[in-house]
């Protein structure tokens, strides 16, 4: 009995368990050294899975057979797949901070462009503007968002009304930013005249492209809250309408809050509509009523696209303003990481 | 009764004096075998009440007392209609999308669902223990026991606050488990100490009338026999319906019991038989209840 247990163990060998290990260890090490010597960063992926898949999965198949290689073969395509999707975001952030970081200084954030030709200057300006159109853009689209998406989940729900707004804020999700762009800058056309420039256009379209998110993000996380924690509260004769503010949206907090980063991150980088809408300027405006008013997405298309001569200050200026949008998209996520797990719902 | 005022409990609130409330669950809190004071609670009259979901006919004509200060159990087999019905005491059910009653229910000869009545106001003095031990999550022990209080009359400050959540506590049993940790949340507490929290979070508001549905079937064994000793002690305050699906329980923590019953899958429930505990599991009149308490269906 003994003697054919043994037997059959002998017979399943798996590999050691470093071989994955230095498999992927060896893959990697010729990518990086394939990115080093001049290959685009997708190239050394492919690479070093190639790399990996030639070494481990014959080695599995003639020791552990067709089975476990199967397996590794899974694992291998998975991690890979995970791979080529992080790759380019690594190789953009790569570039954003290498490029960026040449006129990352302290006059990119105390000087604007006002007066300036050639090099020098600072994206105050740009800064300013937007933070002032997107934070008006949310300060009108979270309520209204939020609003809705209690509406639709709380009251409204499985109702014509409710299933026809659903319908539509899946339509706008659809919608084209330059559509919103143009959308809010018709409106303000008819009622100021063409030509009218302002910041507050500019948040009136990023409104249209924030709010579906909001309200779609906002819905996902209210169907979580377990409906036992709703019947609790009416047992105890809370009305609904407290018991929608002080039970259920507390507990959908964090959910609704990442929901909303989303749609600001979603809306800040925005180009095509605030183009139209806000125009281009080279001195700080915060009045978002009062004319033109920069913003970092704008500026860098701008510098970008109508460098003046010489050419080299102008493409550092734009890649540190697309720094800064990233540096500041990364602060509103952990701001809100710190506002929900101060608020959220507590373990312990 | 005197003539009904526009909040219902206005009325018992004159009735009972509150000094008494707070030495009857002191007295409780102390002895298991209590010999507390019994506070008047209030009976339910049901009479031929009907009970739909939309076009589906949930319950049938039941017509049923439950006795101030008793334990009345409901009992049957899954489908039967007896949570449904325990939930139309409440008018929980109303949270159903087209749920409607015909018929009456009365609290105390006031009816629940007289045209102008608030379900709201119905649910503050019936109050309910879900099967799932539910506290809030996003609120401390302390918050959870206060929610209905807070969310109510935030009138209530500090220490007449406090005092009722100690007494809340304390008459669920769970005062000496939690009373150093009253900040932390409810749900790191255990199942049956979680499902203790709800039980006194549905006391703290004082309700004449506290409905159960099935409290214990999420429960181990322990903590199940906790919560039957809480109830055999609540009785001295509340009036107390409880589903079960446990006939034992039925057996050892009720004084009436009613056995719920569907002739086929699909129909409505019906009330088949309501007596004392004793005389249903010893000689009902009804072979069907019969044959579902020695268990040859169900």
């Amino acid at each position: 009995m003994s003697a054919t247990t043994s037997a059959d163990w002998a017979a399943h060998k798996v590999l050691p368990t470093w071989v994955p290990g230095a498999a992927s260890g060896a893959g990697v090490v010729l990518g990086v050294a394939g990115v080093i010597a001049g290959l685009p960063p997708i190239v050394g992926v492919l690479i070093a899975l190639a790399v990996v898949t030639l070494v481990l999965i014959p080695w599995s198949i003639a020791v552990e057979g067709s089975r476990r290689a199967r397996d590794r073969m899974v694992t291998v395509a998975v991690t890979g797949a995970f791979a080529l999707a992080v790759a380019p975001l690594i190789s953009l952030l790569w570039t954003v901070v290498d490029r960026g970081m040449e006129r990352f200084d302290m006059t990119l954030f105390s000087e604007s462009m006002r007066g300036v030709v050639g090099a020098g200057g600072g994206v105050q300006h740009a800064i300013v503007g937007t933070l002032v159109i997107t934070g008006l853009a949310t300060l009108a689209s979270v309520p209204v968002g939020v609003l809705a998406a209690i509406y639709l989940h709380e009251y409204g729900r499985g109702g014509k009304l409710a299933r026809s707004i659903s319908f539509f804020v899946d339509v706008m999700t659809g919608i084209p930013s330059i559509v919103a762009g143009l959308f809010a800058y018709a409106l303000f056309a008819l009622i100021f005249g063409p030509g009218i420039r302002m910041g507050v256009i500019g948040s009136v379209a990023l409104c249209l492209l924030m709010i579906p998110i909001v309200v779609r993000s906002t819905e996902e996380m209210l169907r979580v809250v377990p409906n036992h924690l709703r019947e609790a509260a009416y047992g105890l004769g809370v009305p609904k309408w407290l018991t929608i503010v002080k039970v259920v949206l507390p507990t959908a907090f964090a959910g609704i809050v990442t929901g909303c980063m989303l749609a600001i991150a979603r809306v800040v980088g925005e180009t095509a509509p605030l183009l139209i809408t806000t125009g281009a300027v080279t001195s700080v405006n915060a009045n978002p009523f009062g004319g033109r008013m920069e913003n970092l997405a704008v500026f860098a298309y701008n510098q970008y696209a109508n460098p003046g001569v010489p050419r080299d200050p102008y493409i550092a200026r734009a890649w540190a303003a697309a720094l800064t949008l990233l540096l500041i998209v990364m602060v509103l996520s952990l701001l809100a990481r710190v506002v929900s797990a101060r608020f959220g719902v507590r373990s312990r | 009764m005197t003539e009904p005022s526009a909040d219902v409990r206005t009325s018992e609130q004159t009735e009972v004096p509150s000094v008494p409330l707070g030495q009857a669950v002191g007295a409780a809190g102390a002895s298991v075998t209590s010999t507390a004071p019994t506070v008047a609670a209030k009976s339910i009259e049901v009479r031929d009440l009907d009970i739909y979901y939309g076009a589906f006919h949930a319950v049938r004509g039941v017509s049923m007392t439950i006795k101030p200060n008793k334990v009345t159990a409901l009992i049957g087999s899954s489908g039967c209609g007896k949570s449904t019905f325990l939930r139309s005491l409440n008018r929980m059910h109303e949270l159903v999308r087209g749920a409607y009653v015909d018929g009456n229910v009365e609290l105390d000869g006031r009816d629940i669902y007289a045209s102008g009545t608030d379900p709201v106001a119905v649910r503050r003095q019936i109050g309910m223990v879900f099967q799932q031990p539910n506290p809030f999550p996003t609120m401390s022990i302390y918050d959870n026991v206060a929610a209905g209080l807070k969310l109510n009359r935030s009138k209530l400050k500090g220490k007449e606050l406090d005092e009722i959540v100690e007494r809340a506590l304390r008459g669920a049993h769970l005062w000496n488990e939690v009373k150093d940790r009253l900040d932390k949340p409810g749900s790191g507490l255990s199942g049956g100490q979680q499902q203790r929290l709800c039980i006194a979070r549905a006391t703290a508001v004082e309700p004449d009338v506290l409905l159960m549905d099935e409290p214990c079937s999420a429960l181990d064994p322990i903590a199940t026999v906790a919560i039957e000793n809480l109830i055999a002690e609540l009785k001295n305050r509340y009036t107390i319906a409880i589903v079960t699906h446990n006939m034992q329980q039925a057996a050892r923590a009720s004084d009436y019991t009613a056995f719920f019953n569907i002739d086929r899958s699909g129909d409505p429930g019906q009330l088949v038989e309501l007596d004392d505990t004793e005389t249903i599991f010893s000689r009902p009149a009804n072979p069907a209840t019969e044959a579902y308490i020695s268990g040859r269906f169900g």
